[in-house]
């Protein structure tokens, strides 16, 4: 069966490793916090200017002067920092963290990103993406493999405006983990009862499917 | 030396119609609520608006908006604004959108007499359309420009007589770079505290960046998402 979104999230947070400072997307991306495996800690970045993010506040507790990217209220763990937000990009930038999740529209299997964009329809801005993926070195998408219309999301070549190029290295849908490398999607992993068929027949981009596709263990 | 204005009134003197003005703050989280009130009562027009946000339709720069007093924003992210989204596609309001890191440093950089800089955000987008682009270790950078304004209003937590700021958690974001981009800087202030009273190791924005301080008669803090977890 294809993962929800916390299905996800959970998967992503497999990729954490000890020590690593982490930016998370809003939306799906956030939901990763929640899940970091046993035993390993890492910090959250958040490019409003924090370093070390907590869960949400009890209620009651909200501080409307303590919010995180996506402007919900927060808290922050012991040993917190706060930033402006020149600082904040200094280490988005110069590649202070060593990971980014984040949503998106459109991959392309060049690892070109779209996400900020739908031209005369949807122009909201692009925050900090275009940074952020203009500067990580590794950076994990977390979207579904198609539209509510089954288009595929997972490309040849994005149709939509970009936010980067060739940045991302890895793609974590409801039906798959794929890595990007030498302009082509790599099947790595499939959702739990997923078949390589359905995968398949929803991605436009190459795909490399190797003789066994695992399934993920959530 | 003495930057304290008795109000905000005072404090807003000399803005006009067709002025550049710079205003701190991330979504509605530390933004300068006093002033934008104020501007809204002065009637001023079109002004071009340097925010990371433009607030919500019945907050923030939002109220700006409602009034037509906006000419053009630039901006990184306006999702939250129907009105703005509304001005916007019918071509009413000129909007620049850029990566929230290179406006923050094109701030700092206006601020800081840097005049432009080379950043990897935005090549390969539109955002690079018309901006030269220089292989630095490997990798393409585009060149971006500084930013400055005629008047910078930020929003910091404490501040004393001599414009010395503090910033509470979050709500300090493009706030210090702003403050040190205005060819004028505003400040208002939750706190205004008598020089000697902040300790000088804490100080965020040294006061060299103001020029104007008063403290806020009101503060109502809108929380934009309230997120919360039951105990």
């Amino acid at each position: 069966m294809a993962l929800d979104k916390i299905g996800i999230a959970k998967r992503i947070a497999q990729e954490l490793r000890d020590g690593w400072y982490v930016n998370l997307g809003i939306g799906i991306p956030t939901l990763v916090a929640n899940y970091i495996p046993e035993g390993i800690e890492v910090e959250f970045q958040s490019e409003n200017g924090v370093l070390g993010m907590g869960a949400f506040p009890f209620e009651g507790e909200e501080d409307a002067d303590l919010i995180n990217a996506g402007k919900q209220t927060i808290t922050v763990r012991e040993g917190a920092a706060f930033f402006d937000s020149a600082m904040s990009f200094a280490m988005i930038r110069g590649q202070h963290v060593q990971l980014t999740v984040l949503g998106a529209m459109e991959v392309s299997q060049n690892g070109d990103i779209a996400n900020w964009k739908i031209p005369g329809k949807m122009v909201k801005g692009m925050g900090g993406a275009m940074d952020l993926v203009a500067s990580a070195e590794n950076i994990i998408v977390a979207m579904m493999h198609s539209n509510k219309a089954g288009e595929s999301k997972i490309l040849k070549e994005c149709t939509l405006p970009l936010t980067g190029v060739g940045c991302v290295k890895k793609v974590v849908t409801e039906l798959a983990v794929m890595e990007i490398k030498d302009n082509k999607f790599h099947l790595i992993e499939r959702a739990p009862g997923v078949t390589v068929e359905e995968i398949i027949a929803l991605t436009e981009g190459d795909l490399v499917v190797p003789d066994f596709v695992p399934e993920m263990v959530l | 030396m003495n930057k304290v204005v008795k109000n905000v009134e005072e404090a807003l003197v000399g803005i006009e119609d067709g002025m550049t003005l710079m205003l701190g703050g991330f979504g509605l989280c530390g933004i300068p609520e006093n002033s934008i009130a104020q501007l809204v009562k002065m009637g001023t027009k079109n002004l071009t608006c340097i925010s990371n946000n433009a607030g919500v339709d019945d907050f923030g720069l939002g109220l700006l908006l409602q009034q037509k007093q906006i000419k053009k924003m630039i901006s990184s992210y306006v999702g939250e604004n129907a009105e703005f989204e509304r001005q916007m596609l019918s071509g009413e309001l000129e909007v620049d959108l850029i990566p929230q890191g290179s406006l923050a440093e094109r701030c700092r950089a206006g601020g800081a007499g840097i005049p432009a800089f080379f950043t990897p955000a935005g090549y390969g987008t539109e955002v690079a359309e018309g901006k030269e682009v220089r292989i630095y270790n490997g990798k393409p950078h585009i060149l971006e420009s500084a930013l400055t304004a005629d008047f910078a209003i930020v929003k910091a937590w404490k501040g004393d007589t001599e414009g010395n700021l503090v910033f509470k958690a979050t709500a300090r974001n493009f706030n210090p770079m702003m403050a040190m981009a205005g060819k004028i800087t505003i400040a208002e202030v939750e706190e205004l505290v008598p020089a000697g009273e902040l300790d000088p190791n804490y100080i965020h924005t040294p006061g060299i960046f103001v020029q104007r301080i008063f403290k806020g008669e009101k503060f109502e803090k809108r929380i934009e998402q309230r997120t919360v977890r039951q105990k």
